[in-house]
């Protein structure tokens, strides 16, 4: 077991265990940061989706939180203006490429990313920046999983916790815009393929990953 | 294990060395001219090769008994093929732009009757009393070699012509110190890396050596990928050994078994050079168990990347080696201390291992001696772009903009107007006319907004549109993005998205501010230093050429005349001559007809905008006019066909 240490977030004096993801403490002591990207079971974050910014005091600009470990006498604020700015910038980034039908979306009211944009205020539709779908036009073809790429937000958590299945199918393909979760058409290889836990659906957090519906 | 070490290095050392002066000598005292052709890839792209096998067939074909050599860069790509011809009797000469028909020409005449064909000669390599040495040039003797200073010289392919050179020696000599003491060498030199971010080199080797952990290992990074860019290229095709000797030098401050070179595929020349320096350097005794008999293990490899930008950016450099998806982690932890398979490992730029040896060899306080006090020694970038004398330079750290720019490489061609230089490739930001006086180094770039960089520089004329030049290099870090953060991923698509609107003429209301904004917020918000530094082209040209922006998306004009959608051709029929039909002929879309005087004029629907038309007008006529906004361009009806033949007279 760690050593605890004393920290103090917003104003609140937090004991944690040193070593801790921030992130994963402020989460803990009902401090809400946005996240999507990381997983409490990670042995080292991804730290991509660039949402779950902090200000620590000695630093000359915001942080992410979950590749913060917990230290003793860290003096951390979730609520400045600049932490939000960029947390706003960076929900409206993933709003823009993001398939906004959410009335007939099955994550539709447990979606991280409404939750998220509840929180920073943020309306769904970006009013500065174009609208863009990726509108892929191949299907890699998957035995269990249906996957929508236009839903997709990239953290890569399914990507991760696929390679802790001990067969992992699930990868980043492509660079830029064009960046999405592939299956390298190997899903339903006998041998490496997909064993169909999904894991990766639990894992997603706005359903673009999930079962196929039967028939 | 030997009982004494450091003198067993310098004995085994020495007699490396004698082998390398003898097979100097009898090179020197070979009485038959010799012909050494530059083949980098600038030289072959020129056009060496084809140089080189017209040298051999004319020595056959004439009877002439000549050696013929590769070497690699000069450094003066604009003038490739270069060759350098030692005729006894002469002075070693050094010929520009030498075509398969002047090699020829050179041997009948030079080789063959004694006459050094002055016209086509750039100058004399050493001095004496018949030919303009190339050290009277600006561009020469501006420029201060230390990474470069035997690129070109030596032949990049014969261990014992490096050792000759004095290759080598700084690595025997470390391995007689302590490995502190090399340390604190490179730690007293100040050197700072020159990857770009200019951390001090010192620093990150101690971090390394004291990190916890074993199995260091050093890595080489020449993923260079900049537009433009080809220092590190050129370093390692034309002296790879300098660089495994920094490498060498390195592990053994750090005391790290391994080292690796980690070079893009699409550098084939390159790639071959460091494999066969690595193989003739354990052929040596420099690399292998037991090097040089100081008890020292030391190894190298390559790995060849597969040509990701993103890769250059070192912890993405470390998953691609370790087989992974290149992709950068967030740092801390750093490489020094946990690297590649979790081991300490330093990572240095070609041009930062290519300064150790001589940092160690010459000693920290010569190397002081160069350069200004935070930022010592010399810097190499490759020239390119409306200069007259492109290619690579290396001069002191703290040179100004201008004196590279207009002295070293001869200024702006063609009587044109300098608008802008950018440096530090996509990364980097665009500078104007008035931080020309800006002296070069990591301090200075950084505050004007650009960023030193690896050594890229671009130069731009007045014909450069800043939008456009932005759009361009933000459609390069966008397709490089790796696509694993937000702010990287999505942010430069949509600041390329809104460029690109703007070089169409459908800029929108507040798009200049989005630019703004979105910019700050990728270069605060992106996860690795390509995110972080991609919208440096678009903060630069916002703060200096706002103007220019404001003109695309206000007037729908291109004030450069660049951007293709916002401008038109239209022929002046004052200075149009009656009866020539030059520009009919380049069009490749007939849009160019014939008026009812007989002069030309443009039809807008069908103009392509190509201008070879412009091209093809004869000069003394020169009535081909660019304009923007295009609806100033004067619109003419085309004449029925039968009535354009029927007014004929």
């Amino acid at each position: 077991m760690n050593a605890m240490v004393n920290l103090r977030i917003d104003g609140k004096e937090i004991q944690a265990p040193e070593g801790r993801s921030l992130l994963q403490v402020c989460l803990e002591n009902d401090i809400y940061v946005p996240n999507l990207c990381w997983l409490a079971e990670m042995d080292e974050p991804v730290a991509s989706c660039r949402l779950c910014f902090v200000e620590i005091d000695g630093r000359d600009r915001p942080v992410s939180s979950c590749a913060v470990q917990a230290a003793q006498g860290l003096v951390v604020r979730t609520d400045t203006s600049e932490v939000r700015a960029l947390q706003r910038s960076a929900l409206q980034l993933l709003l823009s490429v993001h398939d906004l039908d959410c009335a007939h979306c099955p994550a539709n009211k447990q979606c991280e990313l409404q939750r998220i944009a509840r929180f920073l205020g943020v309306a769904l539709k970006p009013k500065r920046l174009e609208k863009t779908v990726k509108n892929l036009d191949f299907d890699e073809g998957h035995p269990v999983l249906s996957i929508d790429h236009d839903k997709c937000v990239l953290c890569g958590r399914c990507v991760w916790i696929c390679r802790q299945s001990g067969y992992p199918i699930l990868t980043m393909a492509r660079r830029g815009i064009e960046t999405y979760v592939s299956t390298y058409g190997l899903a339903d290889d006998p041998e490496t393929g997909c064993r169909g836990c999904l894991d990766c659906a639990r894992a997603c957090p706005v359903g673009a990953i999930r079962a196929q519906e039967s028939g | 294990m030997n009982p004494n070490p450091t003198e067993a290095a310098a004995r085994a050392f020495e007699v490396v060395r004698q082998e390398a002066a003898r097979r100097r000598q009898a090179a020197l005292d070979d009485p038959r001219p010799a012909i050494r052709v530059c083949t980098a890839t600038c030289g072959i792209a020129s056009g060496a090769l084809e140089t080189k096998a017209a040298f051999e067939e004319a020595l056959v074909e004439f009877g002439v008994e000549a050696r013929v050599f590769t070497s690699g860069c000069l450094g003066h790509c604009y003038a490739e093929p270069l060759v350098v011809i030692e005729n006894p009797g002469f002075p070693p000469i050094l010929y520009h732009q030498v075509t398969p028909g002047l090699a020829r020409m050179l041997v009948r005449y030079f080789l063959l009757k004694g006459d050094p064909s002055f016209e086509h000669v750039l100058g004399a390599i050493e001095e004496n009393d018949m030919i303009p040495t190339v050290m009277d040039f600006p561009r020469f003797n501006r420029e201060k070699r230390v990474i470069l200073e035997q690129c070109g010289t030596i032949d990049p392919e014969d261990v014992y012509d490096y050792v000759a050179a004095g290759g080598y020696a700084a690595f025997a000599s470390a391995l007689q110190r302590p490995p502190e003491d090399v340390l604190q060498e490179v730690i007293d030199s100040g050197l700072r890396g020159r990857g770009g971010a200019g951390f001090p080199t010192g620093r990150k080797w101690e971090l390394a050596r004291n990190a916890a952990g074993s199995d260091r290992i050093v890595i080489c990074n020449a993923d260079e990928g900049d537009p433009g860019a080809y220092m590190d290229r050129t370093v390692l095709e034309s002296n790879p050994h300098l660089v495994l000797e920094g490498m060498a030098i390195c592990a053994y401050a750090v005391g790290a078994g391994r080292g690796l070179v980690y070079v893009r595929a699409e550098y084939p020349l390159a790639v071959n050079m460091v494999a066969r320096a690595v193989q003739q350097a354990r052929e040596i005794g420099i690399l292998g168990r037991d090097v040089l008999g100081s008890g020292f293990d030391l190894d190298m490899d390559i790995y060849q990347g597969s040509g990701a930008f993103v890769c250059g950016e070192e912890s993405a450099l470390i998953r691609s080696i370790e087989g992974r998806r290149g992709t950068p982690r967030l740092r801390p932890p750093y490489p020094a201390e946990k690297g590649y398979l979790g081991r300490p490992t330093v990572i240095n730029n070609v041009k930062t291992l290519a300064t150790i040896p001589a940092v160690v060899g010459r000693g920290a306080k010569w190397f002081r001696g160069i350069g200004t006090d935070n930022n010592p020694g010399t810097a190499v970038f490759s020239v390119v772009g409306d200069v007259v004398q492109a290619g690579l330079v290396e001069i002191p750290m703290g040179t100004t903009l201008r004196t590279l720019i207009f002295d070293v490489c001869g200024g702006i061609p063609n009587k044109k107007k300098f608008k802008a230089v950018q440096i530090g490739g996509p990364s980097g930001g665009c500078l104007p006319e008035e931080f020309l006086d800006l002296p070069i180094d990591f301090d200075s770039l950084t505050g004007a907004g650009a960023m030193m960089g690896s050594g890229g520089i671009v130069v731009m004329n007045e014909d450069a549109c800043m939008v456009d030049i932005a759009r361009y290099f933000l459609d390069f870090t966008q397709k490089e993005s790796c696509g694993k953060c937000t702010f990287c991923r999505i942010g430069t698509h949509h600041l390329l998205e809104i460029l690109d609107r703007l070089t169409r003429g459908e800029g929108r209301e507040g798009d200049l501010e989005t630019l703004d904004t979105l910019s700050r917020d990728v270069k605060n918000g992106s996860l690795c230093g390509l995110g972080q530094t991609a919208p440096n082209p678009v903060i630069t040209s916002l703060r200096y050429f706002f103007d220019e922006y404001r003109a695309h998306l206000e007037e729908k004009r291109c004030p450069a005349g660049s951007c293709r959608a916002l401008t038109a051709f239209y022929i002046d029929l004052d200075k149009c001559a009656r009866g020539c039909d030059a520009c009919v002929g380049s069009c490749p879309v007939e849009a160019i007809f014939t008026t009812a005087s007989r002069k030309k004029s443009v039809d807008q629907d069908l103009c392509v905008k190509c201008g070879e038309c412009v091209v093809h007008c004869p000069p003394e006529y020169d009535a081909i006019l660019k304009v923007s906004p295009p609806h100033l361009a004067p619109r003419m009806e085309r004449p029925p066909e039968a009535d354009a033949a029927g007014s004929e007279e």
